[in-house]
């Protein structure tokens, strides 16, 4: 076994006994990168000097007695879309090229007051617009179980490099499923915390109703130490949430006895791959047999929740992006004439397709004599998508459904289908819309040896309640220490 | 619902994108089929419902309003394409 086979718990009791140093640990992965990523492309950048600097500090707090935090020096990855100062970040973007943020996201500035290494910089689709890492204007980044197939998006980076074992944990974001459909498509737990949760501050904004960072690791229990360091309140970002963040790791073991859990009817529908659907159906069991009961319940909106989704966001889209002017950051057109023409030029060639159709959209949905038949309708929409799951947890603790209706697809498969490359999102979008915690926890392969995931929704502030749910499962299956065939 | 056009080149001003010739004719297919597809939304009654506009559950925050430091000038020009002294260097705006 290899140090970088460990999962981020495990490196930290290693590190705590100091069996290991985390400079060997962010070596490991360093040499892990330089042997795989050439393959499966996740890292847009590696910042050596930083991480091994960040490394030998820790290692001196080892030695002084005085660890900052339970995951001190275990090496992590972050999405190109969290600003880190002095490191340049671009969100997958061509108009950001070149872009070093002057400031740490906030979440940035707890992983490294927690001591955390930071590895590098995870490939995304640009601006976090896609399910499928292609739409990255760098390249696109693959799927560490099998090469010719997307590792998902938006997150697709981070969360191929936890697959690959480049890092032990990565940061995501995910606004309509960018952090659970990837972590569904590389056998990786991914969580998705309640809208407000997590600080967005530093965070470059998609779609800011919508938005929410989140963890990425190989197990729950992983997810939820990485979800301890960045669940809290933050001043700077006047949409997150003072609730007390609980202690995600005390009733992780708990169980699911006498839990009840909603299979909603409406996620189990037609053109759902058939391998797909037999391994939920078959973790469904196990939970039943595990001591949960299963109660059928209704979401009667769903299937609105892909136009609802589409519209807000890229109405928040058109609205977030324009402050992409060539003015203050990012790349300039230098040859346009006059003010207008370098607005139209320098974003014209700054950002790639999918960016720019979701800017028309919105643009298009925002306009005089469009603005109530297309965003107010879609807000309203959202109002009883939020109801359903309002009911539906009057009934039950949790809800259990595919994270997405198919495996890990081709890359190229989608590219040029716009509307079939949305429907990859259709399960992970009500949640968001409703500002709902979910997860993803790997529950299975596909004969061809594709991962599949189990998408667990709660309650509002429920996370530590989705973790547990997911350990039960986990702890049956261990699907977490078989590597990819890389 | 079909796009013309004319309309989406009057959103791409709007959008302050100089599209190309190319890209207006796709985005007028894809963006008409796009329309489409939301315009299931137009079936629902919604006369009655309050719209969402933020996913926030708890209460929003208000807090004390004192100056903090920001960042200085040196660092928010650092990114500038262009700059003269402390400000951002643009093209001349009226001829």
């Amino acid at each position: 076994m290899q140090l970088t086979d460990l999962t981020m718990l495990e490196l930290a009791a290693k590190l705590a006994e100091r069996a290991v140093s985390s400079e060997e640990a962010t070596r490991a992965c360093l040499e892990r990168i330089r042997q795989v990523d050439s393959k499966v492309r996740a890292f847009l950048r590696v910042d050596e000097e930083g991480a091994l600097a960040a490394a030998r500090a820790s290692d001196a707090r080892r030695k002084a007695g005085s660890p900052a935090s339970a995951l001190d020096g275990v090496p992590l990855g972050l999405k190109d879309i969290f600003l880190t100062e002095g490191v340049e970040t671009t969100a997958g973007s061509r108009i950001l090229e070149g872009f070093v943020p002057p400031y740490d996201a906030t979440v940035v500035r707890l992983l490294k007051d927690a001591g955390l290494p930071l590895v590098g910089k995870l490939n995304m689709d640009e601006f976090a617009m896609g399910s499928s890492n292609e739409s990255s204007a760098y390249f696109p980044s693959h799927n560490p179980w099998d090469l010719a197939r997307t590792p998902g998006g938006s997150s697709g980076g981070s969360a191929a490099a936890v697959a690959a074992r480049e890092v032990f944990g990565a940061l995501g974001t995910d606004t309509g499923g960018s952090i659970r459909q990837p972590a569904a498509f590389t056998n990786t737990v991914g969580l998705k915390p309640t809208y407000g949760r997590v600080s967005r501050y530093g965070v470059i904004a998609y779609a800011s109703s919508l938005d929410q960072p989140g963890p990425m690791a190989r197990t729950v229990a992983d997810t939820a130490a990485l979800l301890q360091l960045i669940a809290r309140h933050d001043p700077q970002d006047s949409t997150s949430a003072a609730v007390e963040t609980p202690d995600y790791q005390a009733d992780l073991e708990a169980g699911v006895r006498g839990l009840k859990l909603g299979v909603p009817r409406e996620y189990f529908i037609e053109g759902i791959d058939p391998e797909v659907e037999a391994s939920i159906r078959e973790t469904l069991r196990e939970y039943e047999r595990l001591g949960a009961t299963l109660v059928d319940v209704s979401l009667p909106h769903t299937k609105y929740a892909l136009a609802t989704y589409y519209l807000l966001a890229s109405s928040e889209a058109s609205s977030n992006l324009a402050r992409y002017d060539g003015i203050r950051y990012g790349q300039r057109a230098k040859d346009a004439r006059g003010l207008k023409e370098l607005y139209a030029l320098t974003r014209e060639r700054g950002f790639g397709p999918e960016v720019k159709r979701r800017i028309m959209l919105g643009t298009y949905a925002l306009s005089a004599g469009y603005y109530d038949a297309y965003y107010l309708r879609a807000q309203k929409v959202r109002t009883l998508i939020r109801e359903d799951f309002t009911k539906a947890f009057q009934q039950v603790d949790a809800v259990l459904s595919p994270t997405s209706p198919v495996p890990a697809f081709k890359l190229g498969e989608k590219v040029d289908d716009p509307l079939s490359m949305y429907l990859m999102d259709v399960f992970t979008l009500p949640c968001n819309l409703a500002g709902l915690p979910g997860l993803a926890v790997p529950c299975g392969f596909t004969k061809a040896g594709l991962p599949v995931g189990l998408q667990i929704l709660g309650r509002p502030f429920d996370e530590a309640r989705l973790l547990r749910i997911a350990r039960a499962f986990e702890r049956e299956h261990d699907f977490f220490r078989r590597p990819a065939p890389l | 619902m079909a796009l013309t056009l004319e309309q989406v080149r009057h959103v791409a001003t709007l959008a302050r994108l100089a599209l190309t010739p190319e890209e207006e004719q796709r985005f007028t297919t894809q963006l008409s089929a796009v329309l489409d597809a939301v315009a299931q939304l137009q079936s629902l009654d919604v006369e009655a419902v309050e719209p969402t506009s933020h996913a926030t559950l708890a209460a929003s925050l208000l807090r004390e309003d004192v100056m903090k430091p920001s960042l200085p000038p040196e660092k928010s020009l650092a990114n500038a394409p262009a700059k003269s002294g402390t400000s951002f260097a643009v093209p001349k705006i009226i001829e």
